[in-house]
Formats: C-alpha cells, sequence, structure tokens
C-alpha cells in the first residue's frame, strides 16, 4: 500500500485519495472567445510525463484538493502541498 | 529445413531428432532507409508490418522494439477476445478484429490457440438489466452475436457461481457473446512476427526510438540506439508510451497512461469454462487451457508507468472473484503483473496521422487492445500504406476530440477502460 502525504491530514493510505489531474492545466479564460482549439486542448490534452510530475489530488476524506509531486515511474511521491498560489 | 508447421512436420522432426526446426523469425541488423517504419514490436505493430506486406504488397519495412516481442501489454493482458460494445462504429471494428482472429491461426499458420467458449457479463441489478438488453439490442442491430440471459441462463452457463437472492451480487441474468472467447496472447505475437518476417520485413528487437527526424515540418524517420533510420512514412503503435512518444515528435496526446494488473493462480482441473465479467464485482475471469485461473480487474487509479500494480486494487479484484467463485478461495496466486495502458477520455482507441505528418497513431486502445490486434494493424497498415483512413478508422481520428465526436464507449457499453 502506497502512502501519500495530504497537506492537512498527514499521511494517509492510497485509497483514500484522488487524482485530479495535471496541475497548471488551467481553465482558459474568455467564454465564448477563447478558439475552440485551446477549448478542445484544455479538455482532452495532457503531457502525461514518464518520470516527475505535478499533480492535483484530492483527498477525499477531508475533500481540500492540494498540489503533489510524483514519479510516475519510481511511484515515488513528496508530501502534498496546499493550494494557493499558481499551480 | 523444417518452414511450414504442420502434423506431418512434426512427425518428420520427431523422427529426424528435431534438428529442421528454423528460427520464426529472422534476426537481421537495421538499415539506413525503409519505405516503413514501425515503432512497437508488440501485437499491434507486428500486424501491421504483416498486412503491409501481404494486402498492400509493401516489404520493405522495419519493426523496431525496445524490448523484446510481445513483452509489452501483449504479454500482460488476460488474453480475452470480444466485440460485445454499443457503437455502431465500435461494433464494425473490433468485431474486424474478431473475424480476423477466427481465421487467424490458419492465415499465420501458427496455432493462436483461438477458444470461443463464449463470455458472460453478469447483471446485478434491475437498471444493470436493462442496460444489458440496451446493448444486446444495439450488438445485435450492428449485425454481431448477443443474446440477453435471465438468471437461469446464467446458472446453466456458470454453475459455480454464487449469485442466487441470498448473494450479495445476485445475477439477474447478463450479455453472452458466444463468439467471444481467449487466444495464446504470446501465439499473436510470434505467428504476425513469424508470418512478416517471412514476408521480407526486418523485425528490429533491443532498438530503442530516441528522437524524430523532423525535416520540413514532416517525420522523416527515426534516431535509434542502434542509429539513425529514414522511412517515408513511420506507424507507432507503443501503447502505455505513446504520450512519452509524442512528447519527443512536439505534440500532446488525450492520453493518460495507467497500471492494469492481472494475475494468475495455480492450475487446476478444468471448472470454469466460459469468460466471466462482473461489473458489480469489477472482476473478471477466465480458465486457461494449463488451467490456470486468470484473473483481471480494475485500472490502479494513480497515472503510472511503473509496470507493477499496487496492493489495493489486487485485493478488490480478488475479493470480486472470491464474492463470485467461493470456491475459489483455496487457490493460490502464482503470479501478478500490471501493463501500462494508454486510456482516452471516450474509451475508444486513436487511429489516424499525428499532429506531425509522416507519424500515424494507433493507440488510445486502455485496456483493451489485446482483442483488437488484427483490426489495429489492418486500419494501421492502410493508413500508412495508403496515407488515407480506412471507412473503419475514420471515426477514430485524433480530430474527434478536436470536433467533440467522441465514440464513449465509457458509457455505451459501460466498458471500463
Amino acid at each position: 500500500m502506497q502512502i501519500f502525504s495530504c497537506p492537512f491530514c498527514g499521511p494517509r493510505p492510497e485509497p483514500e485519495f484522488h487524482f485530479g489531474g495535471e496541475a497548471g492545466n488551467d481553465r482558459p479564460v474568455g467564454g465564448a472567445l477563447v478558439p475552440e482549439g485551446e477549448w478542445a486542448a484544455y479538455l482532452h490534452l495532457r503531457h502525461n510525463p514518464k518520470g516527475s510530475t505535478r499533480e492535483i489530488w484530492m483527498h477525499r476524506t477531508c475533500l481540500e484538493v492540494f498540489v503533489m509531486e510524483r514519479d510516475t515511474v519510481t511511484m515515488q511521491a513528496a508530501p502534498g502541498v496546499a493550494l494557493g498560489g499558481p499551480t | 529445413m523444417t518452414r511450414r508447421y504442420s502434423a506431418l512436420a512434426l512427425l518428420k522432426e520427431g523422427l529426424t531428432g528435431q534438428k529442421g526446426w528454423q528460427p520464426a523469425w529472422d534476426d537481421r541488423p537495421l538499415r539506413p532507409r525503409y519505405d516503413i517504419v514501425i515503432i512497437g514490436g508488440g501485437g499491434h505493430g507486428l500486424a501491421t508490418a504483416y498486412y503491409l506486406a501481404r494486402t498492400h504488397g509493401i516489404t520493405n519495412v522495419a519493426v523496431i522494439e525496445k524490448g523484446w516481442l510481445g513483452g509489452g501489454n501483449t504479454g500482460r493482458n488476460t488474453t480475452v477476445v470480444r466485440s460485445n460494445y454499443f457503437f455502431p462504429e465500435s461494433v464494425r471494428l473490433y468485431d474486424l478484429s474478431l473475424k480476423l482472429y477466427e481465421k487467424l491461426s490458419i492465415e499465420l499458420n501458427y496455432n493462436i490457440m483461438l477458444s470461443q467458449r463464449g463470455m458472460v457479463s453478469i447483471a446485478h441489478t434491475p437498471s444493470e438489466m436493462e442496460m444489458s438488453a440496451r446493448v444486446v439490442n444495439a450488438m445485435q442491430i450492428n449485425g454481431t452475436d448477443a443474446e440477453l440471459l435471465d438468471a437461469d441462463g446464467v446458472r446453466k452457463r456458470l454453475p459455480i457461481h454464487h449469485g442466487g437472492p441470498d448473494a450479495r451480487y445476485p445475477a439477474l441474468g447478463g450479455i453472452w457473446q458466444g463468439r467471444a472467447g481467449t487466444a495464446r496472447h504470446d501465439a499473436v505475437a510470434w505467428g504476425y512476427a513469424r508470418a512478416a518476417s517471412r514476408l521480407g520485413v526486418d523485425i528490429i528487437q533491443q532498438c530503442e526510438v530516441e528522437d524524430f527526424i523532423i525535416e520540413g515540418g514532416r517525420c522523416r524517420g527515426l534516431c535509434t540506439s542502434r542509429g539513425e533510420v529514414r522511412a517515408d512514412r513511420v506507424g507507432m503503435a507503443v501503447a502505455g508510451h505513446s504520450s512519452a512518444l509524442a512528447a519527443k515528435a512536439g505534440f500532446r496526446l488525450p492520453v493518460t497512461s495507467y497500471a492494469l494488473q492481472a494475475c494468475v493462480s495455480e492450475p487446476v482441473k478444468p471448472i470454469l469454462d466460459t469468460v466471466v465479467l462482473s461489473p458489480g464485482t469489477g472482476t473478471y475471469a477466465s480458465q486457461s487451457d494449463k488451467g490456470e485461473i486468470v484473473i483481471g480487474g480494475a485500472l490502479d487509479r494513480v497515472p503510472s508507468y511503473g509496470q507493477r500494480g499496487n496492493l489495493p486494487v489486487l485485493e478488490t479484484v480478488v475479493a470480486g472473484l472470491l464474492e463470485m467463485f467461493p470456491a475459489f478461495r483455496q487457490l493460490t496466486l502464482m503470479r501478478q503483473w500490471a501493463g501500462i495502458v494508454d486510456v482516452v477520455p471516450d474509451s475508444s482507441p486513436i487511429l489516424g496521422e499525428s499532429p506531425l505528418p509522416g507519424l500515424f497513431l494507433d493507440c488510445g486502445w486502455g485496456t483493451g487492445g489485446f482483442k483488437a490486434i488484427p483490426a489495429g494493424g489492418t486500419l494501421l497498415a492502410h493508413l500508412l500504406a495508403t496515407g488515407q483512413h480506412h471507412d473503419i478508422s475514420r471515426p477514430f481520428d485524433l480530430d474527434r476530440f478536436h470536433t467533440g465526436r467522441l465514440v464513449d464507449e465509457a458509457a455505451g457499453s459501460g466498458i471500463a477502460h
């Protein structure tokens, strides 16, 4: 069982967490003025990196959302960091 | 020298000390130039090479593989073949695959051990029964075989299933596809490799792609660990590693890579003679020809390139198996493994030219790539040979993520990938 670290609750078992997507994939601003290619990229295109990555995760028991740096090959995960600044 | 496999060849070799067998495929060096180079020596890549040679007469082709043939997801799946999908586009695609599988042993002169033992997808609730009826109707309208089972029908096909009224997951009925079954996964890769090699295709193992040669905005070849190779067109069939190669080619894909686990028990006497899937418990199982119970389940929900898998998902899968078949409680697990699967938002594959002209994609099969090998090979070969879509592959072009015309099988047939 892998242990992830919630910035609010500390180390907790992996099934308590939910993957929320890649960090930095921010919703385009501008509504109807945003070109459809940009919407499509925001919705669907992913870096899906092999190796080091920054991701949004939710701790489902406390429902807080945070950023976690992780390695997709070794599965090592740094302690989660609370959202606040730019992701 | 024995090249063709037959009962007569077996007899002859048996009498002459087994000395005449030849390697199934030739080990040739990478040449600097080909008409077409295919990245990925799994089922899809090898099938593509075979169909390029056989259907399109293009034999100046190389398949390059980072590891060994069929060592990725082709060697890590649960060997199930089926075509029980919902949308007409999907049924056309997967039924093409099943039809090709049905004659593949003879076509390749290689026994892929296809066993069309049928598959039951169990419905546990009234709403699942209604969804099953809807999928069965869709499959029949789309021209593939499907039958709606009631509780008795499930009991007859799965006498050892714990699905009575007292069960936590009672079986109210289910979907039966009689043409579904299993095939020997290694044999599919090796059979295609042998047939392609006979037709003149170069198969290069232990050769990793390091970069793409891009000139004039077009893919002109590859830099590999064995040197440069140039080609008019390049095909890519690398499943869970599609995004990593796409990054080298300068574009992104709507793909997230996850580990999909499976495990296998010790071999026991015949007890389960169909493939069984239970969406309720999240577990599916079949019995291999050796007698092992082959067990699979849902994805690990942590994006991963590590071919291992995690314990919580394995626990859920095994718990589901025991819920369905309490008799399996005493089975010992022999092996557990994981493959890295390329999951896309609509659970349908991506086939077509990539944003880098000259580079063609066959990816996004998610957890269902094995059953699609003959179709993926046929369609990628068509794309590489003609530069144009086949009618069957057109709906699966990458442009659907721009236009929004998705083929959402997760919603349609409720498949997990």
